[in-house]
């Protein structure tokens, strides 16, 4: 609390992005872990939640006549003005959010305060959701080929390892330390994903130090060992995931790639993915494009295409299909690499499990994934999303990267997916908000230093609970999409890859699609459920009705039709529905701005009316604002946690689109 | 003249079609007058069943002696046949190329085409502009239908029966007609039920260099407002093109002799521009050796969807005047034949919750397209792959389809037909076994005589067994204006259209028909609810304990 210069500001205005000239009028708070905005329209009273751990860039603009600007702007791409009418307060806003939104010490992050009000074993139960061993087991480990191996125990091999790793049986502990030895940061070749109908593995590593003509047995015999795991083939593919250039770059450091003639059988081969500061760099520049008011359609294709963000996903999923053909079409195992082996190889490797297993394509499943591939294999989330203050150069979006290539394909493969696009999104929103443990620290042993499971709640667990908000309609088990192997076309389709507005724009509602079809639909089969119920209860009682009256006079006759069954009218769920700025610089015309919440359309299904769904989601609405209580329970229930999409935004829309 | 005459071979076999995403066909190869056929003769099915006029453009390539011919479609489709023999293939080529381009309306499939199916409701009076009137301004008493143009004698490409001011008679409609380009003096496009604001149309005044000015065109105009009332006029040309239009004779309405009009002018392209605005878009589509930039930049540099965030912006513009400024509109562009109807039916999608069902969009097709005289037969005569340079080819229509595409994406509860019916359209416009979208205007359509001699694209379509497949599951009445976002973001490339041939839809049509069969599976319980809950209702004495309280 130390850090608040002042917990209230009276008369702040926040602008809305869509129409400059609308600006609601209220109060802003900061409290321990949030930034609170209160309209003060009084029917309303409209919060909006920011949590620290969220605020990427604050900006003070220029003092106007109406005061000081402040422009916050979100890791999860909310964008917030506001006018502070006092530069002092402006100021002191200012020094307190650099300073709350920038923590030194974990323990200053929101998962240690927040507070879901559950016992100590819901708690545990919650952490135990995901069971990597189980999962191990399920790829049908540890068989003929393969063994669990204790050699990473106290993590005495490799520190952003975990201890349980997978390694074909004939690697000894002298093949693998020897090994480790020989790759950056220790990280040696160990098994990510085993396709048990081929034995055909994807197995991970960094680079190894090969410089310009170093050699090590031991690395050689352990992808030895990987391609003898594999009976079916007679070679293995390394795949280097950098630009051959970096790669050859990394040499005159002592670091490299494989050379081909030094390892027996293998197919080594580049695929150009860019590294952590061009991605940055493109994220930003994409944002850009989205910030930019009222662009034309030059502006938004030629900034999109100049910010090169959909290259790089492409990039990355050529690559996660060029591994999931290797694994099931030649049967042969592949070695995945880059420099350290925790960024694209985990975005590859990751892609490509994703293509092969329909099990990673369910809820539970696709947790899975990310806690195998990310969280235990070392990815930094600390670092790349930057939970607490560090290197700038550090931070980087390359798990957004991996959730936007889980989007895209769900483009393509609409039944494919157990989940939706909203499960996508609050996990992308909690890997920045810190509320739960799961991605905090760079690694599982600071992970376990940490006691994040004793001290935090699992994110996992949460979304599980509220799975039903994140269900795809469209996904049935026995359906053929969701069988096998997802293939896509061979050609390259550049058209394929899509501006996800539903991410990177969705807080400015009014660029979204007015109506869901996957709520809609959500509806319909909950609706369905409730049917089978009713007719099933009905069945009986008849049947039981007519045992009584079997003697009575029989029921003929035709009644009048009991009223429409229908749960789920669009207008019932409805939102104001206003015009945009049509007139653009014809400005001066239009004068009159249209009446706000006009009665004439009402008609918006979207996930905010429809559902409160994730109680993230809309908790913040019947909040009362004794704020200094605010911060860290939640007062509605235990199930409430303000956070995600800043509260009842859902008038959002409403803005007018006018500017006269 | 006989087809016999340009058909040079009629049958070849051991032809080798190649198609998108199908394998390598062999078989033999007719030609008809209106048909290009390929069978394998299995299954008794036919690979190929081609219209000679869905025919834009044909290559022809030799290696040794075997011909290959690529044809692409008005649809963007492109097919190969590898044909063995030069000679054949020469024949072939040419012949394909005499029936796909024959001069006279008359020769065309409709004029020949039997109708296999049993017609339920003749399409040629599904929508006539008495019932029109009635359905959509029936509530008021200040218009009125007027006669003048029965002849084709007033405007030459408006139909017999227009919607004018009650207080505007015959007479002064002539004269109004002068002072307007093509004599299309302005009538009533759209009535808003709400308010009573109305949608006018008309050509550009032809005002000429010295300021022309027509007093009756003043008072119809002005009989369109209520007392006290200003109203729009909304230009579709940016004011220098106006303005340049003066030297040719036009012009637009000045404010001192239109003191109640306030006019804007917003800037949509016109014939050629966006003709090439097409061709490139469809380049850029079928190219697929490009890395993912080059895509990007070839979308933008088409200009598509600029020009449909023109269009949108222009129809929103319009439908906000009526319904939330309250003042009546007019429309007009240069003729009044292309921009003006894209921007007066958008407006009535976004306005008029009848247009977005499936008769309601119907009729307005019938009624701001074909009646208005949209030049269909000119505008469509080629498309994307087409090498002439004639002028008057545009893909008007189809950037009209695809804006109420955008809003269907937007809207997909909203509307009760789905992109196929949209995609249905957009071929039938370009090639067509019926007589619906042939000849340029109603005068036209008359001396062909279509309505006895061609069958009526409604005919077909209204029937249960086709409507069932452009009705989306989605659709739940509203009677609400719907306002799309006309933002960069919010707009997309309609794949449906232009990645059609170029991807694999499987996928998407898996979840289509997965969406209906959770809908129609919701339908049937509902449907076995109800006889179940009647006797139990009524054994139980009327006592309802519902097990869902909703």
């Amino acid at each position: 609390m130390e850090h608040i210069r002042t917990p209230k500001v009276e008369n702040v205005r926040l602008v809305d992005r869509i129409s400059s000239k609308k600006a609601a009028l209220g109060t802003l708070y900061l409290t321990a872990t949030h930034v609170i905005f209160v309209e003060n329209a009084p029917d309303t009273r409209k919060e909006t939640w920011i949590l620290h751990s969220q605020i990427s860039t604050i900006e003070k603009q220029a003092t106007t006549a109406t005061g000081c600007p402040l422009l916050i702007r979100c890791k999860n791409f909310q964008l917030l003005q506001l006018i502070i009418p006092q530069e002092r307060d402006c100021h002191d806003v200012y020094i307190s959010l650099i300073r709350l939104a920038r923590p030194v010490k974990y323990e200053e992050l929101y998962c240690f305060s927040f507070n879901p009000k559950l016992d100590k074993e819901e708690r545990e139960q919650g952490w135990m959701l995901i069971d990597l061993s189980e999962e191990y087991k399920r790829m049908g480990l540890p068989d003929d080929y393969w063994q669990l191996s204790d050699v990473n125990r106290d993590y005495r091999v490799c520190d952003s390892y975990p201890t349980e790793l997978y390694v074909p049986k004939s690697a000894t502990a002298h093949i693998i330390v020897g090994s480790s030895k020989f790759r950056s940061r220790r990280r040696f070749p160990a098994l990510s994903y085993y396709y048990k109908d081929n034995h055909a593995s994807i197995c991970r590593s960094s680079q190894p130090l090969s410089g310009f003509s170093a050699r090590c047995l031991e690395d050689e015999q352990m992808l030895q060992a990987i391609r003898k795991a594999n009976p079916g083939s007679d070679f293995i593919y390394v795949v280097d995931t950098r630009p051959k250039l970096n790669a050859m770059a990394n040499r005159a450091a002592g670091k490299g790639y494989e050379n081909e003639d030094n390892y027996s059988n293998i197919k080594f081969q580049f695929i150009g993915i860019e590294n952590i500061h061009v991605m940055r760099n493109s994220l930003q520049k994409m944002l850009e494009v989205c910030e930019l008011k009222s662009p034309s359609m030059s502006d938004f294709l030629w900034g999109l295409e100049n910010s090169g963000w959909l290259r790089h996903i492409k990039a990355i999923m050529d690559a996660g299909i060029f591994i999931a053909k290797a694994v099931s079409e030649e049967a042969a195992s592949v070695l995945v690499h880059c420099s350290d082996g925790w960024d694209r190889t985990a975005q590859v490797c990751s892609v490509a499990s994703l293509l092969l297993d329909p099990h990673y394509r369910t809820l539970k499943g696709f947790m899975v994934l990310i806690e195998k591939d990310w969280i235990s294999f070392g990815h930094k989330f600390n670092h790349r999303y930057g939970n607490l203050d560090g290197d700038p150069k550090e931070i980087s979006p390359i798990i957004d990267q991996f959730i936007e290539c889980v989007w895209q394909l769900m483009e393509q493969f609409p039944c494919a997916f157990e989940f939706n696009e909203r499960f996508l999104i609050h996990i992308q929103h909690h890997i920045y908000s810190c509320q739960f443990g799961n991605f905090l620290c760079n690694s599982q042993k600071e992970r376990q230093e940490l006691k994040i499971q004793e001290r935090t709640y699992s994110l996992w667990a949460h979304l599980w609970k509220n799975r039903a908000d994140y269900m795809n309609p469209l996904f049935r088990a026995d359906h053929s999409q969701t069988q096998g192997i997802l293939r896509l076309p061979t050609t390259p389709c550049n058209f394929m890859y899509k501006f996800w507005s539903g991410m990177y724009n969705r807080f400015e509602k009014g660029l979204q699609p007015r109506q869901s079809v996957t709520d809609y639909l959500m509806a319909v089969k909950e609706e369905t459920q409730q049917l089978e119920e009713e007719l099933e209860a009905l069945e009986e009682r008849l049947e039981k009705i007519q045992k009584v009256q079997l003697n009575r006079t029989k029921v003929k006759s035709k009644q009048s039709e009991p009223s429409k069954h229908s749960g789920f009218s669009t207008s019932d769920n409805s939102t104001a529905n206003t015009p945009q700025d049509y007139s653009g610089n014809m400005q001066s015309f239009l004068s009159r701005s249209p009446s706000q919440g006009d009665e004439d359309s009402a008609l918006i299904l979207t996930q905010d009316n429809l559902k409160s769904s994730d109680p993230d989601l809309s908790a913040n609405s019947d909040q009362e604002s004794g704020v200094e209580d605010l911060s860290c329970r939640s007062p509605s229930g235990g199930e409430c946690v303000p956070s995600e999409d800043s509260g009842k935004d859902r008038d959002s829309d409403e803005a007018v689109f006018l500017t006269a | 003249m006989e087809f016999a005459e340009l058909i040079r071979t009629p049958r070849v076999d051991n032809v080798v079609l190649h198609r998108p995403f199908y394998p390598a066909v062999e078989g033999t190869l007719c030609l008809t007058g209106h048909h290009l056929i390929l069978s394998s003769r299995q299954d008794n099915t036919e690979e190929l069943w081609l219209l000679h006029s869905n025919i834009d453009a044909i290559d022809k390539r030799f290696v040794g002696p075997l011909g290959t011919i690529i044809i692409k479609c008005k649809d963007f489709r492109i097919i190969q046949l590898d044909i063995p023999g030069m000679e054949e293939c020469l024949n072939i080529a040419s012949s394909i190329e005499a029936l796909s381009t024959l001069d006279s309306i008359t020769l065309m499939y409709p004029f020949f085409y039997r109708p296999m199916f049993e017609v339920i409701e003749d399409g040629w009076h599904s929508f006539l502009p008495e019932q029109e009137f009635e359905l959509y301004s029936c509530s008021c008493d200040e218009w009125r239908l007027s006669y003048v143009n029965k002849e084709f004698a007033v405007c030459p490409s408006y139909p017999p029966i227009v919607i004018v001011p009650k207080s505007i008679d015959d007479e002064a409609l002539r004269k109004v007609a002068t002072f307007r380009h093509g004599g299309r003096f302005p009538v009533l496009s759209y009535y808003h039920k709400k308010n009573g604001m109305v949608i006018m149309r008309s050509g550009q005044p032809l005002t000429g260099t010295n300021g022309r000015r027509c007093k009756e065109d003043e008072k119809l105009i002005n009989a369109t407002l209520r007392a006290g009332k200003r109203g729009y006029i909304i230009d579709t040309r940016s004011l220098t093109v106006a303005q340049q239009a003066r030297a040719k004779g036009g012009g637009f309405e000045q404010e001192a002799h239109y003191p109640q009009w306030r006019r804007i002018h917003k800037s949509i392209e016109r014939y050629h521009i966006l003709q090439e605005s097409l061709i490139k878009l469809v380049e850029a589509c079928n190219d697929q050796t490009h890395n993912m930039d080059r895509w990007l930049s070839k979308l933008e540099a088409s200009n598509w969807l600029t020009h449909i965030k023109e269009i949108l912006t222009t129809a929103c513009l319009a439908a906000q005047c009526i319904d939330r400024e309250g003042a009546s509109i007019l429309i007009h562009g240069t003729e009044g034949t292309d921009s003006t109807l894209q921007v007066t039916s958008l407006a009535q999608i976004i306005l008029e919750p009848r247009s977005r069902t499936i008769r309601g969009f119907e009729a307005l097709i019938e009624r701001e397209w074909l009646q208005a005289g949209h030049p269909f037969q000119q505008r469509c005569a080629q498309s994307a792959y087409c090498n002439s340079k004639q002028k008057w080819e545009s893909p008007v229509f189809l950037l009209f389809l695809d804006c109420v595409w955008q809003i269907l994406r937007q809207f997909p509860c909203s509307f009760e037909f789905n992109e196929n019916f949209l995609i249905m359209l957009f071929e039938h416009a370009y090639a067509s076994q019926f007589g619906t979208f042939l000849g340029n205007n109603e005068s036209e359509r008359c001396k062909l005589k279509l309505q006895q001699k061609t069958m009526s694209l409604w005919s077909w379509v209204n029937r249960p067994s086709e409507l069932r497949k452009f009705t989306s599951p989605l659709f739940e009445a509203n009677n609400l204006v719907i306002w799309p976002s006309v933002a960069p973001q919010s707009l997309h490339l309609w794949e449906g259209i232009f990645l059609r041939w170029n991807r694999s839809s499987k996928y998407l049509d898996e979840a289509y028909e997965e969406m209906v069969n959770i809908i129609e599976y919701n339908k049937e319980l509902q449907a076995k609810i109800l006889p179940q809950l009647i006797p139990s209702l009524l054994l139980e004495g009327g006592k309802l304990q519902r097990c869902k309280q909703s």
